[in-house]
């Protein structure tokens, strides 16, 4: 548990102003880390990724796996070319993180990056960010230049024989293009169609070459725990799945925002005390906690559970992006839901029959039940649409679509009977 | 008559610059289209054909890639496109209601265009500013935060004059002094 927050200092991004600043970042200790894992003889590419695995950085970007352990995935260099795709596609709604990395502290990602490519011998890096944030890309394409003036980025690292190049690009709008392979169609130039797994990526990537996807707060960790150890890491906040994380909340707040603080700290707490509380003095009603795909919980299934995978998954729930939606006693779950739903509709690339028509069929009940048309059959039609979907395709998308059905329609059901009563199939 | 279209030599140079960051030409695709689109204004039909042709690309491809992103305008579109998110956090907080203030200033639904040409207004899913809700993005360009009916009459009446807001940096709350 991470009780002690309110003492914590941010190190993701710290109060200092101007860190954005190639000079400002370097006198604050910057590119130092890079430099002792490359120049340094305590340091080869394998004691690299021990260390990460050790630290136990979980994916920020949602899944939550160990980034060390990924990178453990990596073939033997066979001398040809290998990847790094950096994920900033961020599309999750409730999601907000990443683009705060890229304005207020971009080379700490991308100093983590270059030591994530040097653990693993890769020579390219790309950096995908979802197409919206173009003046983040320009901060990025800013902070690259200034990195590769300096000579962090290039040919022969620190006079060493170790060379890398580092490119950004951006998408065009679709939701899909988070998902690890289908960014890699998308960085490809192709539609981002997820691919089937396996082969993974770090066996078959871009181009068919070993690739490794990490998210951009996951890298931005990696400099942190070469600087300061992983046991220094893994004490901070939840035993399981330690470290800093940038809590995005948004909806129903006083004071909405991103805060980075430990895991695990209580989930009450960053509504109250951080978020200070629902606008307006209204009660809290709900809570997605990381994303829209994850869970819905009631307020009565909050008490005591805290920001990490172990205790929200106890809750019934998941840690995902940590990108949490506060909704009040006001809020119209019906309408909430639907508009979820309408987004996941939109977002299925259509690839997989369950994921194209599900999210689709399920859009339309959902209207249907939102207009006070809805039957009470619809409901478990609804639940019985979810079973169908889930598992059935080659990406997670269809289970982010199912997830919020299944999970608001079972914990706000009396709402949703309530919204079908006036139909003439009702029960009465 | 259908229009032609033609890349300047600053745009074939900026599209040679794309293509030497890849391997192959066809991750080229989705950064010419932008090309393409920041020159024309949209990638209709036309457009994909030149994109196609000028790197060498199956035009099936192109027209593929331009209709999977929904960044990319199909059809002319207004000078200002007005990009109203109403995803979830959005929506909680008054993306529907900003939506509708818009359309009834402007005289138009979204997904249409005013009669002078001059703005679109669309209704997008999560542009990821969710703690600065409501918002939109103007034409794939600046995002305007915790917008009510006064900022988007200002927003409107300057986008009149030619007037594009300004980048509006937000800062974490619990790092006060990024605040001042």
């Amino acid at each position: 548990m991470a009780s002690d927050w309110k003492s914590f200092e941010p190190v993701l991004i710290p109060d200092i102003p101007n860190l954005e600043k190639i000079d400002v970042y370097e006198k604050n200790g910057g590119y130092e880390s890079l430099k002792k894992v490359v120049t340094g003889n305590d340091w080869t590419p394998e004691s690299v990724v021990n260390e990460v695995k050790a630290a136990n950085i979980r994916g920020r970007g949602g899944a939550g796996f160990n980034a060390g352990l990924k990178w453990s995935f990596m073939p033997k260099p066979d001398g040809g070319p290998r990847y790094l795709a950096c994920n900033g596609d961020e599309s999750e709604p409730g999601t907000f993180k990443d683009r705060k990395i890229f304005e207020y502290n971009p080379h700490l990602f991308i100093e983590g990056a270059l030591i994530a490519a040097y653990a693993m011998q890769i020579t390219t890096i790309y950096v995908y960010v979802r197409g919206e944030y173009i003046s983040w890309v320009k901060m990025m394409e800013k902070a690259l230049q200034d990195a590769r003036d300096k000579g962090y980025i290039g040919k022969n690292l620190f006079g060493t024989d170790y060379s890398v190049e580092f490119e950004i690009t951006y998408g065009a709008g679709a939701y899909i293009c988070g998902e690890e392979t289908s960014m890699l169609e998308s960085l490809e130039g192709k539609r981002g169609y997820p691919r089937v797994k396996p082969p993974f990526p770090a066996q078959k990537g871009l181009w068919g070459r070993p690739t490794t996807i990490n998210n951009i707060e996951t890298l931005a960790n990696v400099p942190l725990v070469i600087k300061n150890g992983s046991d220094w890491f893994k004490g901070i906040g939840a035993e399981n799945h330690p470290g800093p994380v940038l809590y995005g909340i948004s909806g129903h707040v006083n004071r909405p925002g991103v805060y980075e603080l430990p895991t695990g700290v209580p989930v009450m707490e960053l509504i109250n005390d951080v978020a200070q509380g629902i606008r307006g003095g209204k009660k809290l009603k709900a809570l997605i906690p990381g994303g829209s795909s994850t869970p819905v919980l009631r307020a009565d299934q909050l008490e005591g559970i805290s920001m990490d995978s172990d205790s929200l998954r106890e809750a019934g729930s998941m840690m995902g992006t940590a990108g949490m939606i506060v909704m009040d006693e006001d809020t119209d779950m019906v309408d909430a839901l639907w508009r979820i739903s309408h987004f996941y509709h939109h977002e299925s690339c259509g690839q997989c029959t369950p994921c194209r028509e599900g999210t689709g069929w399920a859009e339309k009940i959902l209207l249907k039940i939102k207009n006070g048309d809805g039957e009470i059959r619809d409901l478990d039609l609804l639940l019985d649409l979810t079973t169908q979907m889930e598992g059935r395709t080659i990406c997670a998308l269809a289970d982010a679509a199912a997830w919020p059905i299944r999970h608001t329609i079972n914990r706000f059901r009396d709402e949703f009977e309530a919204r079908c009563k006036k139909s003439v199939h009702a029960v009465a | 008559m259908e229009e032609t279209y033609e890349f300047t030599k600053e745009d074939l140079e900026e599209i040679e610059t794309i293509k030497a960051k890849f391997p192959t030409v066809m991750p080229a695709t989705l950064p010419t289209l932008w090309v393409a689109q920041r020159r024309f204004g949209h990638v209709e039909p036309a457009v994909q054909r030149l994109v196609a042709e000028t790197l060498d690309l199956p035009e099936s491809h192109v027209h593929g890639v331009a209709s999977f992103y929904t960044q990319y305008y199909k059809e002319r579109k207004g000078k200002y496109v007005l990009d109203v998110c109403t995803t979830t956090s959005c929506q909680l907080c008054g993306g529907y209601e900003m939506l509708h203030y818009l359309e009834d200033k402007l005289g138009i639904k979204a997904g249409e265009t005013t009669d002078d040409g001059m703005f679109s207004i669309q209704s997008v899913e999560c542009l990821g500013a969710c703690g600065y809700a409501p918002m939109m993005q103007i034409t794939n360009d600046v995002y305007v935060n915790n917008l009510t009916e006064e900022k988007l009459d200002k927003v409107i009446d300057s986008l009149k004059k030619g007037e594009m807001p300004e980048f509006e940096s937000v800062g974490m709350p619990l790092l006060e002094k990024r605040n001042i």
